[in-house]
């Protein structure tokens, strides 16, 4: 399965404006509460942390729990003081990770 | 095994799931608890915007966002009828002056949906959103 992460924000921001970072990650999120066909209970499978870093520093992150829905949609405000690249990484269970990278200009 | 036996013994786990797979009221009270070690609380200047009334529990859109202006280290939600009382912790820093996070939610059941906001000076702020859920996430058989 090729995994893949989306990341969505303005090119062009102003100093010191707020604007909205909007995350999406392709994952089915199994809850490890819901039995199979076989009735037994399919194995837990999530993603556990989405990290957002912005030359190296932490900026904002989430820890994650069975019930944030499949293909999970992160969205937060954000305020930079110089451009960079902005860095979303995803990690979860399994060796689960994906990253996703957006430039963006401070003017 | 039969096949027709294999069918009654997953039919029977299948039933057997829902009672099990449930937090309660106080499951979230200790989970909150923890969280909270004995710092104060008050109710306020958080709110939670979700659907009073949603058809499909799998992809609930919820956003927690505290109000302008506060020192916000950490938003937490909590559900009381889901099977484990978390939902999610997001940690905020001095680039995310607002304080907001926007995802998408399972809920297993009408129920009530808790937001604490944790303040940079140690205290809490607390939001309550009841929600009916008409077709349930993950506990429902979906046939």
């Amino acid at each position: 399965m090729s995994v893949r992460g989306l990341v969505s924000a303005p090119a062009r921001v102003k100093r010191g404006d707020v604007f909205e970072v909007k995350t999406l990650v392709a994952h089915p999120m199994e809850t490890g509460f819901r039995p199979g066909f076989d009735g037994r209970l399919i194995p837990r499978d999530i993603i556990t942390r989405l990290t957002v870093s912005f030359d190296g520093a932490e900026l904002f992150a989430m820890e994650m729990s069975p019930a944030i829905a499949a293909n999970p949609y992160v969205a937060f405000p954000l305020t930079l003081e110089k451009g960079g690249v902005l860095t979303v990484e995803w990690r979860g269970d399994n060796g689960f990770v994906a990253e996703a990278r957006i430039a963006i200009t401070v003017e | 095994m039969t096949a027709r036996r294999q069918f009654i013994a997953g039919a029977l786990a299948l039933a057997c799931v829902p009672s099990a797979a449930q937090a309660t009221p106080e499951a979230v009270a200790d989970a909150v608890r923890e969280l909270l070690a004995g710092r104060q609380v008050r109710d306020g200047a958080l709110t939670i915007d979700v659907p009073p009334l949603v058809e499909n529990g799998n992809a609930v859109p919820l956003t927690v966002a505290a109000a302008a202006g506060l020192s916000v280290v950490a938003l937490h939600v909590f559900t009381e009828k889901n099977p484990q009382p978390h939902v999610l912790h997001a940690r905020f820093t001095a680039a995310t002056p607002a304080a907001r996070v926007a995802t998408r939610v399972k809920l297993a059941d009408s129920q009530t949906v808790l937001a604490l906001a944790e303040l940079a000076d140690g205290t809490f702020l607390r939001a309550r959103a009841d929600v009916i859920v008409t077709l349930a996430a993950c506990i429902e058989d979906p046939t």
